[in-house]
């Protein structure tokens, strides 16, 4: 017999002398081949990559002379720049006196609020990544355009004078 | 005492049915695996709401990892293109690269260049075991005099001559911006005017615009 015997001492044992052909069991213990089987599941689970990972594509812009850029309506720019410590600073227009911070989790509204006050056809948002954002926060962002759907977009080099404003921003609110 | 006797139940429980589900599972998770390729750099990737997977054939990789450091390499499936990359670099840049050394870099899978053209000799010259542990320098891109991206993609442009080729940017999350920048720079240098950008999937918010216009777009579909 394949199966373990547990009930402890031949109960139906004939007497001594007594030999009767036995009749195998077809059962077999399958405790072992379910450890066997849950340690290899184990094993292929924290092996498995199960999420491939995704490519977001981006297309860049041509480089152009000055004098052949899109020109786009001030009220309808909104400007996001990405700076130190996942703090973004927005500004609507074209004057970066203005500007506020806000971070990844409020600039969802501000994107949105934006959008619906603009007609669609002019509405742009403009990211302006430092030199202290990081990768993601780049990532982010352009996600974040995904997300709401904006339809234009474009990553420029911020400027020196903006840079500036934000520093100051940092500075007065103890940022390092 | 005429307690009845209790028949003495066997502790014994039929394992078939668990035996079903187990094996049923692991042939699961063993068709559904697919073994992370040992990786060198570990690199966090930021996550997206972009469902399109990245592509795996003629792909020219550029990684960022979390120091800034940018590194090279080129899919296993395209020896030829690597090979090409490297002998269009050794010839142009005069490194006068050994047969041996050639060899080294082209016979690694997965082996990335991560080290500048003055230091690549040296570099190639190692042993493919040591490869993997040795210190990278990194590609030089940040420094917009000595972006040495523009002549590694200019490489990779010509070896691909005639495919479609892939330009993937893995970089980590704790990176900062301007090594990306310096890649965006070389491929614009390059007229490379399209690249994919590595990330892990998340759902798309809910309640967001992409959101609320993938439920119009479905419900379209099922009508």
């Amino acid at each position: 017999m394949a199966e373990m015997d547990t009930s402890g001492g031949g109960g139906h044992k004939k007497g001594p002398g007594v030999k009767k052909g036995k009749k195998l069991s077809t059962r077999v213990d399958l405790t072992p081949m379910v450890d066997l089987g849950f340690l290899l599941i184990t094993f292929f689970i924290f092996t498995t990559t199960m999420s491939q990972p995704t490519a977001m594509h981006l297309y860049l812009p041509k480089d152009v002379k000055d004098d052949e850029k899109n020109k786009v309506k001030n009220s309808a720019v909104l400007t996001l720049m990405l700076g130190k410590n996942d703090v973004i600073y927005y500004y609507e227009g074209d004057s970066a006196q203005g500007l506020k911070p806000t971070d990844f989790k409020k600039v969802r509204d501000i994107i949105i609020d934006k959008k619906r006050r603009t007609n669609p056809s002019d509405f742009v948002v403009i990211l302006k990544p430092t030199v202290d954002a990081t990768y993601k926060n780049t990532v982010n962002i352009l996600d974040e355009m995904t997300i709401d759907q904006v339809k234009r977009y474009a990553m420029v080099d911020i400027s020196p004078v903006e840079y500036n404003f934000i520093k100051l921003t940092e500075n007065a609110n103890g940022v390092h | 005492m005429g307690r009845a006797k209790l028949p003495r139940k066997s502790t014994n429980i039929d394992m078939t049915a668990m035996c079903d589900v187990a094996f049923l599972l692991l042939s699961f998770f063993i068709l559904a695996t697919k073994f992370k390729p040992p990786e060198a750099l570990s690199v966090v990737t930021p996550s997206s709401v972009q469902t399109k997977t990245a592509p795996e054939k003629d792909v020219v990789l550029v990684t960022i990892d979390k120091d800034g450091k940018v590194y090279l390499s080129v899919s296993d499936a395209n020896v030829s293109e690597k090979k090409q990359m490297l002998e269009a670099i050794n010839t142009s840049k005069n490194i006068g690269l050994s047969d041996a050394e050639k060899a080294n870099f082209v016979n690694i899978p997965n082996a990335y260049i991560g080290a500048p053209f003055s230091q690549l000799k040296s570099y190639l010259d190692k042993n493919p075991a040591d490869l993997a542990h040795v210190v990278k320098p990194g590609i030089p891109a940040v420094d917009s005099t000595n972006n040495e991206m523009i002549d590694w993609f200019k490489a990779a442009q010509d070896a691909f001559q005639g495919k479609k080729m892939n330009i993937l940017v893995k970089g980590d999350d704790a990176s900062k911006y301007p090594s990306l920048q310096g890649v965006i720079i070389a491929l614009k240098k390059n007229d490379l005017m399209k690249f994919q950008v590595v990330t892990s999937p998340v759902p798309v918010p809910i309640g967001t615009d992409l959101y609320n216009f993938q439920q119009q777009s479905n419900t379209k579909a099922v009508e």
